[in-house]
């Protein structure tokens, strides 16, 4: 029996999110079965690519209601990078896409000029992630200045109440939301699972929680 | 912004290999254990790339990322041979978060297009192979052997207007030497290519890597010979038939090569850009 459900629609790093949570112990399955996700404790929502493909494959597979109705039970959603993207209100990436609407908010384009006036979009590499509150999964996350987490993306949420964010980072000099934490469900833009034994704390506290 | 240090591991059949110009390659061990080195010693990502894949239009190479997969937490950008969206697929869902094409971009460009389409630019990685003519950089296809008519910048801008995210930019005639980067390709790259690059070839020194820093701003430096070399008393294995492996046991002494860790190389870097 599973405890997490890593949610399979195709979209990216599904493998890797697996093996960190083995890894750390946490029993967990790859599946777009929607009763093997009624019946996990957790799901998570992996992704990387762009936010109206995922959110046609959800469509598809009925991915998307699976999802509005594990919320309404109240059991942990996590999201990470562009799944983290999707629990918002909608994206305005190859136009403009609704997205679950579990979390109030937009997800927008890095627009951001560098040193030399040039157009920067791409945020890829090890960025320094704040912590502004750690009540979460992030609460074992070392809270020294210099700790790096990685990041791959183009996008970023603007969430409508910043209150739900539990940490910011920095792309070129300018501040995005880089993790949040509303209820039941928690999300990350950077990915845990390739974030060293750093990134592994996550996935450890989700298992105390489990 | 930080510089990613990646160490960049060439693979022939199951065996980490290292020649120089892209050429006489060497069979160094298990790549695997040469990852796990480079995972403790504090590497930002690695590179997995099929050095013949290209040349015999196959690939094994999933089978090794899903290995790494399951203890190394690290970002993985993985290539060679790859010139489908369905190899794409079969790599990322190994646990890769990136792939890089350079011969099968070069013949049918569209592939680029294609591949950002479905993957997303955050996805692609372009890497150029070139070599320094009196000065004109000009690329290579099928791991440096043969001659292409595209130069590096223009064909760097294409890749990049067709959404590549970022460039894995080879100097041929440095790569294996240790005698540091083409500093007169880098310089250009500076002047030309705005987005992320990654440079690669001849790195093996703080010396190498404060002379690329003075002229150009890489989004990471690959770095293969001297980290290998470093550890190669320790983690040299034979593993099968294939390849040249008299090298090792002659214990040649490869001179340009002075120990270097990931450690010293991340200060180094971390106390230029502060002082810069």
């Amino acid at each position: 029996m599973h405890d997490v459900s890593i949610i399979d629609y195709k979209m990216g790093n599904l493998y890797s999110v697996d093996c960190a949570l083995k890894y750390v112990g946490v029993k967990s399955i790859i599946t777009d079965d929607l009763t093997e996700i009624k019946n996990s404790k957790c799901i998570i929502l992996p992704g990387v690519g762009a936010f109206p493909e995922a959110m046609k494959r959800l469509k598809e597979k009925k991915l998307d209601q699976a999802i509005k109705e594990f919320n309404e039970s109240k059991k942990l959603i996590i999201g990470i990078c562009l799944g983290m993207q999707i629990l918002f209100s909608k994206s305005h990436e190859n136009g403009t896409t609704n997205g679950l609407g579990l979390l109030k908010g937009e997800v927008k384009k890095f627009d951001v000029l560098d040193k030399e006036k040039q157009k920067q979009s791409f945020n890829v590499g090890w960025r320094t992630v704040e912590i502004k509150s750690n009540n979460g999964l992030n609460c074992c996350m070392p809270k020294k200045k210099d700790e790096q987490m990685y990041f791959i993306h183009s996008y970023h949420v603007v969430p409508e109440d910043y209150s739900i964010q539990t940490s910011t980072s920095k792309f070129f000099g300018n501040e995005f939301t880089s993790s949040v934490k509303k209820n039941n469900i928690e999300a990350f833009q950077f990915h845990p699972e390739k974030s060293r034994k750093e990134g592994l704390t996550i996935y450890k506290k989700l298992k105390e929680f489990l | 912004m930080n510089i990613r240090i990646i160490p960049k591991i060439d693979i022939k059949k199951f065996n980490l290999v290292k020649g120089v110009h892209l050429e006489g390659l060497r069979v160094l061990g298990d790549p695997k254990n040469f990852a796990d080195q480079y995972y403790r010693e504090g590497a930002d990502e690695l590179i997995y790339h099929d050095v013949v894949a290209s040349l015999y239009q196959q690939n094994n190479i999933s089978d090794l990322v899903k290995r790494t997969s399951k203890n190394i937490f690290l970002p993985m950008v993985v290539g060679g041979g790859i010139d489908g969206i369905e190899q794409v697929e079969k790599i990322l869902k190994s646990g890769a978060d990136r792939i890089f094409i350079n011969s099968s971009a070069i013949d049918k460009p569209n592939l680029i297009d294609d591949i950002v389409k479905h993957f997303g630019s955050s996805t692609l990685v372009v890497s150029i192979e070139f070599v320094n003519i009196d000065g004109k950089f000009m690329c290579r296809k099928d791991f440096g052997r043969e001659e292409t008519d595209k130069n590096l910048i223009d064909w760097a801008k294409e890749t990049l207007d067709r959404g590549a995210g970022e460039l894995l930019l080879t100097s041929i005639d440095r790569d294996g030497t240790g005698s540091g980067y083409d500093l007169r390709a880098s310089e250009k790259i500076a002047k030309y290519i705005k987005s992320p690059y990654i440079l690669n070839g001849g790195i093996s020194s703080l010396k190498d890597i404060g002379d690329i820093l003075d002229n150009s701003h890489p989004s990471g430096l690959a770095i293969g010979s001297v980290l290998h070399y470093n550890n190669l008393d320790s983690l040299f294995s034979k593993m099968g038939e294939e390849g040249n492996i008299d090298f090792i046991k002659k214990k040649t002494n490869y001179k340009n090569f002075k120990k270097i860790t990931i450690k010293q190389i991340k200060e180094f870097i971390e106390n230029k850009i502060s002082h810069a």
